[in-house]
């Protein structure tokens, strides 16, 4: 009977995952396969691959994305390694209020929260009287920064909540300097999850679609809104060959966070 | 080594005062317990000698040197905090080494000088371990050689052996106690544990409300209580109020609120005063009531209401009147008394200690 059991919900957890899978190893493999019209047989080539290096379109809008995503991290995850820091480590007037405020943006519809922004980059620019923020690269900069540093006060504050203020103040009482306590006791502690916080931001801006939509002007994508605008003109094996490569990046780094998220520092059990 | 002499000392969050006016001196090499309930200012005291809170008014002296203006790294404490606050990603022996290499010691001073921290917690051998991979008691070890080995003047334990389980924690208790008197280091710790604070006090200190209630040896402080809140929280005390009805000889004859009536050292009591008495429960002794008895001072009458059995020792709850008497028995080879049995408990003249209400 137990064995039974067992075997049924092995089978269940299969279920999920290939429900999970299935769509995007098809669409993987057909990124491999020679026909135009997604034709079975299936029959290997690279030719999808060749036509996306020659597609200037899509690379300048993956330019664009990488550039905006790593601009976003480094911003995302300073500003909000800093704050992490200020909420973990002093207490103040207000406080538990501001981090009570820092959830509802999550769970805000990207589609309310871009449409707030264009309509807010505009409203500033005739509220001052200037060209405003308006729409641009550094608009949809703005919004991703925006939108990824909740998550990036999230992933640092937990791992500042795992390591008591005791650590620091022991390494004082040894004659340790504050910058001293910084370098050698915070820094180090806390660059797990500095780590995984700015993966994080790198996902987040890279993965945006909404935001980066609303905030492009004509002529400037990037890539989420070029494959999109790709796929209404018409659909080549092209995006699965783009929208392959992606996946391997985003699967790539999220198994980077999970290292260094979930298991911390160091490992639990023997090294 | 050090003395610290604390003046004065006032610490206030809001209206509330942490520390209300405390005057105490550690003695070189001294090992002093400060006991109290959580919120008494204890902890308030040994964070303000460390230097991570500052001070309302009064001084905090080192061997005559005021150092409350003086940042924390730079007072030469040694502190072991609650849960040890080990490095947890450097090894034993790097955990050790901080505090020397902070201060450029060069680095074959600092290979010896961890050694023989690791030689006197008895840890030699574990220098690479993470502390993770260490039992509590190794952890305990680890953050007292690290303490230890920059030579402090003065050591401070924040209830450093509450994490550890009872058998490791009379095991360290002796530990920490060899190391301490090898050193000769002044040592100031806390606790909330008062078995932990009488066993390995010099002397120690009860804080209530900011305020220091008592200071003086464990056997003193025990012994003698100034007050009801001393005597209740340093073990336990039944409490007999009372007015003296008479003095003679150096002794007062007290007549108790609840009748019958105890002699007590007359010390600088006066007839007509109101008073009240703390008894220990192991003072009492505690027998069936023979037929016909009769009460007689220091001498009461009641019958037990409850015999709590806990292996070594029995404690009996005995009414007298509406009143309840704890009593503390060794288990000797008598059985139990039974339940609502009349018992005559009796106890010498010189264990009613009068204290202040």
């Amino acid at each position: 009977m137990k064995n039974f059991a067992d075997a049924g919900i092995r089978f269940y957890l299969i279920l999920v995952l290939v429900f999970l899978y299935l769509p995007i190893l098809v669409m993987a493999l057909l990124a491999f396969n020679k026909s135009p019209l997604y034709a079975l047989p299936f029959e290997f080539d690279l030719v999808w691959f060749k036509a996306l290096a020659e597609n200037d379109r899509l690379l300048k809008a993956g330019l664009n994305s990488v550039l905006i995503a790593l601009a976003n991290t480094v911003i995302a995850t300073s500003l909000g390694t800093m704050a992490a820091v200020a909420f973990g480590r002093y207490t103040f007037r207000g406080k538990t209020m501001m981090q009570a405020l820092l959830f509802p943006p999550i769970a805000i519809p990207w589609l309310v929260i871009g449409t707030a922004m264009l309509v807010f980059f505009f409203w500033i620019g005739r509220a001052i009287g200037y060209p405003g923020i308006a729409r641009g690269l550094h608009a949809i900069l703005l919004g991703h920064v925006a939108l990824s540093l909740p998550y990036v006060i999230f992933v640092v504050g937990a791992r500042l909540n795992d390591y008591p203020k005791a650590l620091e103040e022991a390494a004082a009482t040894l004659g340790a300097t504050p910058w001293q306590v910084f370098r050698r006791i915070s820094v180090p502690i806390l660059a797990p999850g500095v780590v995984a916080a700015s993966l994080f931001a790198f996902a987040v801006s890279f993965d945006q679609f909404v935001i980066s939509y609303f905030l492009a002007p004509p002529g400037v994508t990037t890539l989420p809104v070029e494959i999109y605008t790709s796929i209404r003109k018409g659909f080549t094996p092209e995006i699965n060959a783009i929208s392959t490569i992606i996946i391997l990046v985003s699967m790539g780094l999220m198994l980077i966070v999970a290292r260094f998220y979930r298991f911390g520092g160091e490992r639990s059990g023997n090294e | 080594m050090s003395e610290v002499a604390v003046k004065g000392a006032v610490k206030r969050y809001g209206p509330i005062a942490a520390l209300d006016g405390v005057d105490l001196t550690f003695a070189d090499g001294e090992f002093f317990g400060l006991l109290g309930p959580s919120g008494s200012g204890k902890t308030t005291l040994l964070r303000a000698i460390a230097g991570f809170i500052e001070l309302d008014a009064g001084e905090i002296r080192i061997d005559g040197t005021d150092i409350s203006r003086i940042p924390v790294h730079q007072r030469n404490i040694g502190m072991v905090f609650q849960n040890y606050a080990l490095f947890p990603h450097m090894n034993v022996a790097e955990n050790i080494a901080f505090g020397l290499d902070v201060r450029n010691v060069p680095a074959a001073e600092i290979k010896q000088r961890v050694g023989e921290s690791l030689d006197l917690v008895r840890l030699a051998g574990l220098e690479q371990r993470r502390p993770k991979q260490l039992s509590g008691g190794q952890q305990q070890r680890v953050a007292l050689a690290r303490a230890l080995v920059t030579r402090p003047q003065v050591l401070l334990l924040d209830e450093p052996l509450s994490a550890l389980d009872k058998h490791l924690r009379q095991e360290m208790q002796v530990e920490l106690r060899r190391i301490q008197r090898q050193i000769g280091i002044t040592t100031i710790f806390v606790t909330h544990d008062q078995e932990e604070a009488l066993t390995l006090s010099d002397r120690v200190a009860i804080f209530n409300k900011g305020q220091v209630v008592q200071a003086g040896s464990p056997r003193v402080v025990y012994e003698r209580p100034v007050d009801r809140f001393a005597a209740g929280f340093l073990g336990e005390a039944n409490f007999l109020d009372g007015r003296v009805s008479g003095i003679a000889g150096g002794v007062a004859r007290v007549a108790l609120s609840t009748g019958g009536e105890v002699l007590t050292p007359a010390n600088e009591l006066g007839v007509n005063d109101a008073v009240l008495i703390a008894l220990r429960p192991e003072k009492i002794s505690i027998d069936p009531a023979p037929a016909g008895v009769a009460a007689m001072p220091n001498r009461i009458l009641g019958t037990v209401s409850a015999a709590i059995f806990s292996g070594s020792s029995l404690t009996y709850r005995i009414a007298v009147g509406d009143r309840i008497f704890i009593v503390f028995e060794q288990n000797k080879s008598r059985a139990p008394l039974p339940e609502h049995s009349t018992v005559m408990l009796e106890w010498p003249t010189a264990d009613n200690v009068v204290v202040k209400s």
